[in-house]
């Protein structure tokens, strides 16, 4: 059974979708015990990252997605979800986030140009992720695939070993992380069709070892 | 360093009472009414992220859609927006809750734009899409850009000058600018190439060109000369004229950038 961590960050149905189209046992939950007792948790998330973490401090859901990246249980972090596992991010003002993976979260520059075009923010559409080395979680996926993005601040993390994947929008990003049995990724699998579909599906086998 | 975005190619389809209004021909020349195959079928061929504009009038057509969307939900694993009538934060929510990613707002948006600020705030902005009918008229005082905003399909004209709009949509927080002009919809003629070439230049949020597509061309036009981040389409790919994929490979063969493999 894979949870799905209901922190009332966006609508987290599509996720729950997608894992339904690949017949995967899922649940929606607000629930420590029910998180705890998954074998697998995905941690979505649309919206501001001030919210989100109001919502999972108050809940008591920081420190049990914080025991849960420690536990060496298979955890997916999607977008808000990815953001909020970083120290910090410079969204609403500065918000302290969970601190699993050091670094910070970063608005994209105003003005961002490319061949005198002006770069639009936010960063909305297809794009493509350049793995580092091989991972489990991206196995049969093709060096050309693209992904949904939307977003318009972007994980910088300290250490460039957390780094899986990157994206290049006028610069390029961290789209992709992995600490562990972590991984954390800025675009959306539930909306990137059939490579998506086949990352959570995936997810829905891994057993958090990052050994091919 | 060079930007990888692909440009998006969004087929939009025409709901009412959770039929198309106009049947989609697919390969075989099989002619398809149900919203939700078409749409299968249009994300099978590799559409980036689909519209649906819902023109039913009653409110049991509304429930019939919300069914529509959720269905399309399941099927679909790509972004898909629902615009048509939404007038409320409660007409918003609803389309969202049955799956839709993004809602657009038009002529609800003109009569009180706060559904921009509040549907930003409650769902985020990249919910909130909002869709301008626009039609060229003399440049004045009053409409600076020579360009108006209407509503009613082009038969009210709002005394609104549509660069102004465009940008007080951006400032409200929409995500999105969905920009359709009156004049060339459908024409099969072309996009408005410099109506959109002007939005898309002064708004720093993505800008789908909309109205006019009749061939291949077209959508190089506007995806390049014209700056559009999206190209809208419907009878280009409804009547078989092209499929998506052989857009994207024409596209791609002339220099732009598109999702290639799906």
């Amino acid at each position: 059974m894979i949870a799905i961590v209901d922190y009332r960050a966006g609508n987290l149905t599509s996720v729950a979708r997608a894992l339904q189209n690949l017949k995967v046992p899922c649940v929606i939950t607000d629930r420590a015990d029910e998180l705890r007792r998954a074998e697998r948790v995905i941690f979505p998330g649309v919206g501001a990252a001030g919210e989100a973490m109001r919502n999972l401090r108050e809940s008591g859901l920081d420190g049990c997605i914080r025991e849960i990246a420690r536990s060496g249980k298979p955890l997916l972090g999607i977008c808000l979800g990815t953001q909020v596992i970083f120290d910090t991010s410079e969204e609403d003002d500065m918000t302290a986030c969970l601190g699993i993976i050091p670094g910070g979260v970063k608005r994209f520059p105003e003005g961002l140009k490319e061949k005198g075009d002006l770069l639009k923010i936010p960063h909305m559409g297809w794009n493509r992720v350049q793995f580092r080395g091989s991972h489990p979680l991206f196995a049969g996926i093709p060096g050309n695939a693209e992904f949904y993005f939307v977003h318009s601040y972007y994980p910088a993390p300290a250490n460039g070993s957390d780094i899986l994947g990157e994206t290049e929008y006028g610069i390029r990003f961290a789209s992709a992380v992995s600490r562990g049995s972590l991984v954390a990724v800025q675009f959306h699998p539930e909306k990137s069709g059939r490579f998506g579909l086949r990352i959570l599906k995936n997810f829905s086998r891994w057993d958090g070892d990052n050994a091919q | 360093m060079e930007t990888m975005l692909s440009k998006r190619i969004i087929p939009c389809l025409d709901v009412r009472d959770g039929k198309l209004t106009k049947g989609v021909k697919f390969k075989g020349n099989i002619d398809i009414g149900d919203p939700v195959e078409a749409a299968r079928n249009y994300y099978e061929q590799g559409a980036d992220e689909i519209v649906f504009y819902d023109i039913t009038a009653s409110s049991e057509g509304r429930d019939i859609m919300i069914d529509v969307v959720k269905r399309v939900a399941e099927t679909i694993f790509i972004p898909f927006s629902v615009g048509g009538g939404i007038r409320t934060l409660e007409d918003m929510r609803r389309v969202i809750l049955a799956g839709a990613e993004k809602v657009s707002v038009n002529s609800g948006a003109v009569e009180d734009p706060r559904i921009i600020s509040e549907g930003a705030v409650a769902f985020g902005c990249q919910c909130v899409v909002l869709g301008m009918d626009v039609k060229k008229v003399g440049k004045s005082e009053k409409i600076p850009s020579g360009y108006e905003i209407v509503i009613q399909g082009g038969r009210k004209y709002m005394g609104i000058d549509a660069l102004w709009w465009a940008k007080e949509a951006e400032n409200l927080g929409a995500g999105e600018i969905c920009l359709n002009s009156i004049d060339a919809d459908g024409t099969l003629e072309g996009y408005e190439l410099e109506l959109t070439r002007l939005i898309a230049t002064n708004v720093k949020i993505p800008v789908i060109a909309s109205g006019g597509a009749g061939k291949k061309e077209d959508l190089l036009d506007v995806l390049t000369t014209a700056k559009a981040d999206a190209a809208l389409i419907a009878s280009i790919v409804h009547y078989g004229t092209c499929t998506i994929t052989e857009l994207k490979e024409y596209l791609s063969g002339n220099g732009v950038k598109v999702r290639e493999v799906w």
